[in-house]
């Protein structure tokens, strides 16, 4: 696999398919655990480990693991990793594993996680299989942060819990409750297809232009 | 499938790769649990640590004891606690005296469980401090638990006397509507908290019915010779 080959694979996963604003895929953490950035981080990051390091052992075994099987193999090793991170949060900060709750645990439940293995990891070799985990990952991370950062700002006019707006702001309560999740969300999905709409428009003039 | 004249059967194959992702999985498993193991149990240590020290700000250590039905016991060195027991901890200042005992209630609040802990004084018989181990009220009202003065100090001093034959408290602990509280064993909810103020006292109501008559028997038992 070449350099830029790779890079592309990187890419794919944090912007063109971004898992929240474009494919829209894992919403229950997206909704559930975005309550503040540093939330949305710890969040982003362990499932990114987890795509990370499944699709890598998905693409090592990828020759070996028969067809029928193949779900059945994705979901212990996906679950798997799921228990390391679990361990290593609780070992980390207790404060952390409270907040995030169930919600680590049920990494195993998203989506994007059997999405990636069967889609991508099972496919290619592990080099580009895993770059492409990392950055779907890391694309995750950033669609809740986006998220994350919104409503802890409005929601307790903080962001990484420094003060931003002094004594006198009154918080949104809602933004933090489970509506200004979705509030949130919509807003962010709007400004995307607003984006890739205009985006595409000026694509197709250039094109007529061209021709 | 099977009449293939393949040399290794599709069934061998399928067993012989899940056998190998579990062994794989199932290693990597057990050597992060060790691994992260005393990390783990320091944390929750600590954590607990905090709590304990929030509720009673002269505490210096902390030993944890189950309350059985025959009397108390040390929870160090037990993985399960015994039938029926009541986990509660006792805690000393800097001299090693008993500073007080503090224990866990929870009760079903507006959301979920409110589990909190308090901190009760042996000497005055009654609850002198509350913290919550978790919540998930809703923010800018049920959390008002922590924050709001007048609530907080209905656990200046809470009576939870026994009652004379030592079986149960002498009065129940109960929490009364907001500007209505007559009595020093009675909980003043918070205007506008009400489910979560009713779900404290009746949390520590149910903690110290079951806790106090099996502990009160055997408090020689917790001091340290001076």
């Amino acid at each position: 696999m070449s350099a830029p080959t790779s890079f592309d694979e990187f890419l794919d996963g944090l912007w063109r398919q971004n898992p929240i604003f474009v494919m829209v895929l894992g919403m229950c953490p997206t909704l559930a655990v975005t309550v503040s950035a540093v939330n949305a981080i710890s969040m982003g990051l362990a499932t990114t480990f987890v795509l990370g390091t499944s699709c890598l052992l998905v693409s090592l075994l990828r020759h070996s693991i028969p067809k029928q099987v193949r779900i059945a193999s994705y979901i212990v090793i996906i679950a798997t990793f799921v228990t390391v991170v679990d361990y290593a949060i609780q070992a980390i900060s207790l404060d952390l594993y409270e907040a995030l709750g169930a919600y680590i645990k049920l990494i195993v439940a998203n989506c994007i996680l059997l999405g990636r293995a069967e889609a991508h990891a099972a496919k290619n070799p592990p080099l580009p299989a895993t770059l492409n985990a990392i950055g779907m990952g890391l694309g995750f991370t950033l669609g809740l942060l986006a998220i994350g950062c919104v409503r802890e700002m409005l929601g307790a006019g903080k962001l990484f819990g420094i003060s931003l707006f002094g004594a006198h702001f009154q918080p949104w309560v809602v933004m933090v409750l489970p509506p200004g999740g979705f509030f949130v969300l919509a807003f962010w999905l709007i400004l995307f297809a607003a984006f890739r709409h205009i985006n595409g428009r000026r694509n197709a003039q250039l094109g007529e232009v061209q021709s | 499938m099977s009449d293939t004249p393949d040399k290794t059967s599709p069934s061998f194959e399928m067993v012989r790769t899940l056998g190998l992702v579990s062994v794989i999985c199932g290693i990597i498993i057990v050597g992060v649990y060790q691994f992260t193991l005393p990390a783990v149990n320091a944390n929750k240590k600590l954590a607990l640590e905090r709590q304990v020290f929030k509720v009673l700000p002269q505490a210096k250590s902390v030993v944890p004891y189950f309350a059985t039905g025959s009397g108390i016991v040390a929870a160090a060195g037990q993985d399960l606690p015994p039938a029926g027991a009541v986990m509660f901890y006792a805690v000393y200042d800097a001299a090693d005296r008993l500073a007080g005992i503090a224990a866990e209630a929870s009760s079903s609040g507006y959301a979920d469980q409110v589990r909190i802990l308090y901190a009760y004084d042996v000497d005055k018989q009654a609850i002198t401090g509350i913290g919550v181990i978790a919540m998930r009220e809703t923010p800018g009202i049920g959390d008002k638990i922590l924050t709001d003065q007048a609530f907080l100090q209905n656990f200046a001093a809470l009576d939870v006397r026994l009652s004379a034959d030592l079986q149960s408290l002498a009065n129940a602990v109960k929490t009364v509507k907001h500007g209505t509280k007559t009595s020093p064993w009675q909980i003043d909810a918070i205007a506008g908290a009400t489910v979560t103020s009713k779900a404290v006292g009746r949390g520590i109501n149910e903690s110290a019915q079951k806790l106090l008559p099996r502990l009160w028997p055997h408090l020689d038992q917790l001091r340290k010779p001076s």
